[in-house]
């Protein structure tokens, strides 16, 4: 793996977004072959779409020709309530970029069948052609997307409970009421993420160290499922130095 | 590129790099215009997977919604109260120039008059919305005849009325049909009165108190039988007393019903009414962080113009009602008095008068000439906002030619000064309007230099 530090939230932003805009115009897009870019939601990518879309504004780059993949999305809730991954794309991504919307993919949580609507996804991505850069988070738990500690790792896309873990520390944006987070949400899984030809995970802020360090220093664990990256051929991890305050200051030397 | 076609085959336009008025703040967001009605982007994204046909770079400019003025007697030699065989070409004429002041809908005035004249000229105007040639009319307001003599102003003694036969008989005697009646401005001291402005509550006429000597009770009454507004405030009333405030004292009046709203109105030309009467009104119901704080009656200020037949005229002698005015400077009296007979203000002078003597922010500038109103009509889901769904300022109707367009007043700001301009978006057949769209556009950019425009029409 690569592990990138830099010094604080912003620069670790900007350089994924910099690494993000790059492979795509590297690419060189068209209507004949698009580069598809898979997505997470949640405060640590923030700062990056922001960047992107700085880019995009500035006009060095488009996303005409980019399909994108989210990871999730929580079952149950309507899809223009504020805090639906539909909105927060919307709101912090796609209204501000080129983007055909036939082209953006998330998770329908409210549909009907939701197993047949998480297979469905995963022929989209085959359709597609495979996801050529899977961008992810962690959880402090060290889940990526909602494959929650026990997920397996070699799981596909599919509808999980969450754990109390996530559900706590998403209560913050329900009004700390508790029995407004839902319970549930479809999620691509480790596999599905693990088949992307290369991985970027963005972990930011002291609370994530933790799970960094289980994820790179210890062993591949379905416990803290992000440690499956271990075994893909191109993974880069992009975090800041208060995500590293748990790893040995050895790591740390080695890849600064 | 084309938008998906699953819902409509009309053409969006996207306004880009603007500030518009939306929650009560002033946000840097698009806005989104499809058929004459504001889209909702993210759901047009999710749902129909479409996107804009057009998209125009405001240039920073900030894009409110249309006006309202619930009180306007003409403009431009046009006098509604006028009898005449043809009302509807007055009156369209007044409402596509008061477009260039920004109000996009309006309801023409008329003052005191004979029951002739309400008969003759209620039943040729009706309500209908508008488009890029006027803005639409709401219904009539009717001042008068049910009013004070002594607080008259420039009604005509004469055609002066009570209502003698108990109420009802005496209003439909006088005006004939309420069908085109939005509002009507009554003394609530009249005895009777109070049923009156229940019947016409029920046959969804606002009601509003004015040119009256009431005291607080009896206005507070009629505001328990269902008034609502208050005509121009502070004038043609008696004044604020200490211990019998009058109608002024429904400002905060504490036997206003729980969920009822007074409006009232205020001609904010800086001659009606001084600055600070302007502000002792605004901060009986103060805007901003205190909004919700402070516990009180509902009390939300409405601008109006009052704009007599001069508004728009030179200097000079006129003709109102069955009176004659004369204009000198910015002032119009009664001939040979110095009562004021009217206003010929325009709008967004009013709008730009009220927020520099009240200090108040933009935001509540721009509410209490469109927001506002539109509660008081009873019509703010569709008027006096740009939340999604609803109209987007006049819009063309459908018509033969297939022609569908939508017109949006935005207000440029150029160093403090606020210019204000309306367009209307062409189809694709331009005979269908007086400007195509690429005329339309040249216009910007000669107008607004500031304008850039990128479009790029399917």
């Amino acid at each position: 793996m690569r592990l990138v530090i830099l010094d604080d939230y912003d620069l670790a932003s900007e350089w994924a977004a910099k690494y993000i805009r790059n492979r795509i115009v590297e690419f060189k897009p068209s209507a004949d072959r698009y580069f598809t870019l898979g997505l997470p939601t949640g405060s640590t990518p923030y700062g990056c779409y922001q960047k992107l879309i700085e880019f995009h504004r500035s006009g060095d780059l488009s996303f005409k020709y980019v399909k994108t993949f989210n990871m999730d999305e929580y079952v149950g809730l309507p899809r223009a309530h504020p805090e639906s991954y539909h909105s927060y794309m919307w709101n912090n991504f796609f209204k501000h970029i080129d983007i055909d919307p036939a082209n953006a993919h998330i998770l329908d949580g409210n549909a009907e069948d939701l197993e047949a609507e998480c297979n469905a996804y995963e022929q989209e991505i085959a359709a597609a052609g495979g996801i050529k850069l899977f961008v992810g988070g962690i959880g402090p738990d060290g889940h990526i997307a909602f494959n929650e500690p026990g997920s397996s790792l070699v799981s596909r896309t599919r509808v999980k409970t969450l754990a109390k873990d996530t559900i706590v520390a998403n209560a913050r944006f329900f009004g700390n009421d508790l029995s407004k987070v839902p319970t549930m949400a479809l999620t691509v899984g480790v596999g599905t993420v693990m088949d992307a030809k290369e991985v970027m995970i963005l972990i930011t802020g002291a609370h994530k160290a933790f799970a960094l360090y289980k994820a790179i220093e210890e062993g591949v664990n379905h416990m803290w499922t992000v440690s499956a990256f271990q075994q893909h051929p191109h993974t880069i991890f992009v975090c800041d130095e208060d995500a590293t305050l748990e790893l040995r200051v050895k790591t740390v030397k080695y890849f600064k | 590129m084309p938008s998906n076609k699953s819902v409509s085959d009309a053409p969006i336009i996207q306004f880009t790099n603007c500030r518009i008025l939306r929650e009560h703040k002033l946000q840097r967001e698009d806005l989104w215009v499809r058929d004459g009605k504001i889209l909702d982007p993210e759901k047009l994204f999710f749902d129909e997977k479409g996107y804009a046909d057009c998209r125009l770079d405001c240039g920073g400019a900030i894009v409110a919604p249309g006006f309202i003025d619930v009180q306007i007697n003409g403009g431009y030699g046009v006098d509604f109260s006028q009898p005449c065989e043809d009302v509807s070409t007055g009156v369209s004429l007044v409402a596509k120039k008061i477009l260039e002041h920004g109000v996009t809908s309006f309801c023409p005035t008329l003052v005191t008059s004979p029951p002739a004249v309400y008969h003759q000229v209620l039943p040729q105007v009706n309500i209908h919305n508008g488009g890029p040639d006027g803005a639409g009319v709401l219904g009539f307001h009717l001042e008068g005849p049910f009013i004070s003599s002594e607080k008259r102003g420039a009604h005509p003694e004469r055609f002066l009325r009570t209502f003698q036969s108990g109420g009802t008989d005496d209003l439909m005697e006088t005006y004939g049909s309420l069908d085109n009646v939005a509002m009507v401005t009554l003394a609530p001291e009249l005895p009777h009165s109070q049923s009156v402005v229940s019947t016409l509550r029920q046959k969804g006429v606002t009601v509003s108190l004015g040119h009256s000597v009431a005291n607080l009770s009896q206005a507070e009454d009629a505001v328990r039988h269902g008034a609502s507004f208050i005509t121009h405030l502070f004038n043609a009333m008696l004044p604020f007393h200490h211990r019998d405030p009058g109608i002024v004292g429904l400002l905060t009046s504490d036997q206003i019903p729980a969920g009822r709203t007074v409006f009232y109105g205020m001609i904010a030309d800086g001659i009606h009414t001084n600055p600070a009467a302007l502000r002792i009104a605004h901060r009986a119901h103060p805007s901003g962080p205190f909004r919700d704080v402070l516990s009180g009656p509902e009390t939300w200020l409405v601008l109006v113009t009052d704009a007599i037949m001069a508004m728009g005229l030179p200097p000079g002698r006129h003709t109102l009602g069955q009176q004659v005015v004369q204009i000198q400077g910015l002032h119009a009296y009664v001939a040979g008095t110095k009562t004021l007979s009217g206003s010929i203000a325009t709008m967004d002078m009013c709008v730009r008068h009220f927020k520099q003597a009240a200090g108040c922010s933009v935001e509540d500038a721009l509410e209490a000439a469109a927001l506002h109103p539109a509660r008081l009509l009873g019509i703010s889901h569709r008027k006096g906002s740009l939340q999604y769904g609803a109209d987007a300022g006049p819009f063309l109707p459908l018509d033969g030619s297939g022609g569908s367009g939508a017109a949006l007043t935005v207000f440029v700001s150029v160093s403090q000064t606020w210019f204000c301009w309306t367009t209307g978006f062409g189809s694709e057949q331009p005979t269908s309007l007086e400007r195509s769209p690429e005329e339309t556009m040249m216009m910007i950019i000669r107008l607004f230099p500031r304008f850039r425009i990128c479009c790029e029409m399917a």
